[in-house]
This record gives C-alpha cells, structure tokens and sequence, in this order.
C-alpha cells in the first residue's frame, strides 16, 4: 500500500494538485477572467461540442462494430477485430500525419477537410474508435440469445428484439465507452494538432490554447484552463465507476 | 441475408475510411519516390537520435509502471487496507487527463518558478527542457496499463493457490515468485504492451516539458511534426512510418496475448 501510494502521489496528485493552485493565483477573479475570455471560451466551446458529437458518433458506430464482430461470420473477421485496437498502438502525430494525407489539401480523393471543424471531429473519431467497441464486446459475447430466440419466436422483428431486448442490456456498457471516448475527446491533442490548423476562434481546441499559454509564458492562464478540463475529466470518472457499481449491482 | 450484410458493410466502410485508407496512404507515399529518400531521412542523425531518445523513454516509463502496477494491482485486490479503492479509482487519473495538462503540472513542480524547481535548481538538477522531465512525463501518461490489465486477471484466479502455498510454508516472497506471478503473467505483459506503445508514441505531455531541442530533446514522434512544420515531407512521412510500423508490432503481438475468446470476438 505504502509503495504503490507514494509512487501515485508523486508521479500523479502532487503534479495535479500545484495546476489547481495555479490557476487561483491570481483569485477567483484572475480564473475568471482568463476562462470567460473569448479565445479561451471559443476554445473550450469547440472541443466541448465537438466531444459530444464525437461520443455520439461512437455510440452509434461503436455498438454496430461490436455486433458485426460478435455475431456475424465472415472471412477475415480476425483481421479487422485486430485492426480495431490500431488507434491505441499508433502514436497520435502519426494519426494525424495519416489522415492529413489522405484528406488534406493534397487528397487523392478529392476530399480536403483540413484546417476545419470537421478535421478536429476526424482525428477525435480515429483515436476514440476503440473505446465503445471494446466496451460492448464483451457484454454482447456473454449476452444469452435465449431471450432473443424467445422474442422472435413469438413474432417479434429482428429490429425489435434488437431495440428491446440487446439494447437494453448493452446501454451500460455502451456508456461506459461513450463516458470513456469523451473524456478522450476533451484532452486530445497530438492527433488534432497537425490537421486543425490551430486557428483561434475557429479550429483551436482547449489543448491547444494550453499549449499557447504556456509558451507565451501565462502559466497561471494555462492552469485555469486547464482546471476546467480537469474538473470535467473528474465527473467523467466518477461516472464511469458508479456505471461499473450500477453494473455489478445487476450482475448479481 | 439482407438483415446481416448492411450492418456488416456500413461497421467495414466507416473502419476502411477512417483507419485502413489513412494508414495505409501513408506507407504508400513514405515510398512514393523511391527508397533513398527514405534511407537518407532515416540515417539523419537528427532521426537517429529521436529514435534513440525515444526507446530510452520507453526503457525507464516501462520497468517503473510495470514494478508499480503489479504492486499496486496486488494492493487493489488482494489487501484489506482501507483506502485500496479510492487507490483503484485514483489510478485512471492519467486516462482522464489531457496530455498537456500533465506537461503543465510537471512544469509548475519542476520549472523554474514551479514548488521545487528552485531547490533543485541549486543543486544544478534540470528536470523542464531535459530527458528528465520527459521520463517523469512519460511514466505519467503510460501509468495505469498494467494496473488496469492485471486487477481483473488477479480478481480471476483467487488466491486459493497462494494460501496453500502459504500453509506448506512457502514465505510471502516464494509465493509471489513461485504462485502468484506466473499465474498473471499474461496480464502482466499484455499491459507491458500497451505501456510500451503509448510511450514510443506519448506527444503532447513529452511536448510541453521537452522544450523541442532538435537532437536533445526531441523524440521521434516529435520529430515527425517538426520535419511536417519545415515542409520536409519525406521526413516527416518516414518518421511517421517507423513509429506506424512499431505499432503494427505491438497490434500483432496484442493479438498473441489476448485471451481466445476475445481474439475470436
């Protein structure tokens, strides 16, 4: 216990804790004004709205993977469970680096989305993909299709048997994953910072108004900022445990 | 049949859009004017000493989070003390935080206006702009892989084997060795994996407190963006394929480890 504490204390809390102070250096009023300022709201506003959109994106596409995955056959199904995990094992820049490629100014597809909004959404989608779908996975593995088999036998659609019965039992799950990719979206910064452009007021994300702060020097502006993203980041956490208590509540 | 095929071709087309095509353009234009190019932007000591850099990163995060993560995986699951679930809870802190909120924190500790920066100052220690700062970066965002992947495999084999190691009157450091340790072995390196990658490719909070000194402090996925920023594409592009293709490797052996059941999905 002593080991494991001092060593998390250290490497972790103390760190955290010196941002908190920081950013109440200058009183309540210096925080204030520093995160109502316009860049920095318009900053935090994007990555809010677009860390949204992108855990909805997720929910969606994320339990449609899990469900071809688990219960569809087809030939190199191995392959594209493995492809699944690329984003956790591929180095954010590089993830950038790829998507600016192919859907930059120099596309060979003709798609150029680079230095808007859309490109921030792309690359919070490319590196939160596996988080949903590793989620449900599982769930969906163990889930039994008695209660499936019993509800179209008695006339149900597969639509149906899909919305009431494995839905359902997916939704914890499926918001744990959610809560996960969000909380991923809200402080992503190496796959957004190549292809965002970083234009203030229009592509900036919140990472990238820290990083700015800090490098003019506004150490006490970054921490207030950076304040905001670690209170939010603390609510996704305490949501994702009591999703997992509320899950094994109802395992018993 | 109809009812199977759509969700099948809608969950490949968004992977093929969104992972495969990307990933995949980019080997093609690494190569895309012949392989000396490559060569010379791989030989570049500049590169040679981000890779370097980047793989000493890897040899401290790796060793320290895996000794702390056992340690503290067998506080989580295995001790009564009070305390060990806030300890579980605490431990995904890094997942949540942004990269670059965990480069400011070591700045405003170690900096040199930061709570200890001017002690250690005079005693002529650099923790900001130095390999230093980049380790304890580094070992802060990798921290909770193995933690995470050995909790469930402990909670899974129960310590029937280690009590009766224990009552044939093995001592607690024999059955850790002997009992415990093979029997999470798996989770043990399946979480070595995942530390290793996030390390090799760690960017925003290696960024904040490495300062950017091209051949000092420089990483190689740092390196990618400031050969992309002074329009060296080829760099850039070869770079980005070597960290790609050490992902690759680490995808593959994920895939080894996972337990079967997983693998098959």
């Amino acid at each position: 216990m002593g080991i494991a504490t001092i060593y998390l204390t250290v490497i972790v809390l103390i760190p955290l804790a010196a941002v908190a102070v920081k950013s109440t250096e200058n009183g309540l009023d210096g925080f204030w004004t520093v995160v109502t300022s316009p860049q920095a709201l318009a900053a935090l506003k994007l990555t809010l709205a677009v860390a949204v959109i992108v855990a909805l994106i997720n929910a969606v596409f994320g339990t449609l993977i899990a469900w071809v995955l688990v219960r569809d056959r087809f030939r190199g199904k191995g392959a594209v469970n493995a492809i699944i995990d690329l984003p956790f094992a591929l180095p954010t820049i590089v993830a950038s680096l790829t998507l600016l490629a192919l859907y930059g100014p120099k596309s060979p597809l003709g798609v150029d989305v680079a230095y808007t909004r859309v490109a921030v959404a792309l690359a919070l989608l490319f590196v939160t993909l596996p988080f949903v779908v590793r989620s449900v996975q599982p769930v969906l593995h163990e889930l039994d299709r008695d209660m499936e088999a019993a509800a179209e036998s008695l006339g149900a659609r597969p639509r149906t048997s899909f919305r009431r019965i494995v839905l359902p039992n997916l939704l914890p799950a499926i918001l744990a994953g959610v809560a996960l990719a969000f909380a991923r979206a809200v402080g992503e910064i190496g796959s957004v910072v190549l292809i965002s452009g970083n234009l203030p007021f229009k592509t900036e994300v919140a990472s990238v108004f820290i990083i700015g702060q800090i490098e003019s020097g506004s150490l006490a502006g970054a921490a207030a900022v950076s304040t905001v993203l670690l209170f939010l980041a603390l609510i996704v956490l305490v949501l994702i445990n009591l999703l997992a208590w509320y899950g094994r509540r109802h395992d018993r | 049949m109809i009812a199977r095929s759509v969700p099948r071709a809608i969950a490949l087309g968004y992977l093929a859009v969104l992972l495969v095509l990307p990933v995949g353009f980019v080997f093609y234009r690494t190569f895309e004017n012949g392989l000396a190019p490559v060569w010379d932007a791989l030989t570049n000591p500049e590169a040679v000493h981000a890779l370097y850099l980047t793989l000493i990163m890897v040899a401290i995060a790796v060793p320290a989070n895996t000794i702390f993560g056992v340690i503290a995986a067998l506080v989580i699951v295995r001790s009564k003390a009070r305390g060990r679930s806030v300890l579980n809870v605490l431990v995904d802190i890094p997942f949540a935080v942004s990269p670059v909120i965990v480069g400011l924190s070591l700045v405003l500790v170690y900096g040199r206006t930061g709570w200890l920066g001017e002690t250690l100052g005079d005693q002529g220690i650099r923790v900001i702009f130095t390999p230093v700062g980049m380790a304890l970066a580094t070992i802060f965002v990798s921290l909770p892989f193995v933690v995470r992947e050995v909790v469930p495999v402990l909670r899974e084999v129960g310590d029937d084997q280690e009590r009766a190691a224990e009552t044939l009157g093995a001592s607690p450091w024999q059955t850790f060795w002997r009992v415990t340790l093979p029997a999470i072995r798996w989770g043990v390196a399946y979480g070595v994996v995942l530390t290793t990658a996030r390390a090799l490719g760690e960017y925003g909070a290696v960024s904040v407190v490495s300062g950017k000194l091209v051949g000092e402090t420089e990483t190689l996925p740092l390196h990618v963006e400031q050969r992309f920023a002074q329009f060296d594409l080829t760099s850039a592009y070869t770079s980005a394929f070597v960290l790609a293709g050490i992902a690759l490797i680490v995808l593959l052996i994920m895939q080894m480890l996972k337990p079967k059941s997983e693998a098959t999905g």
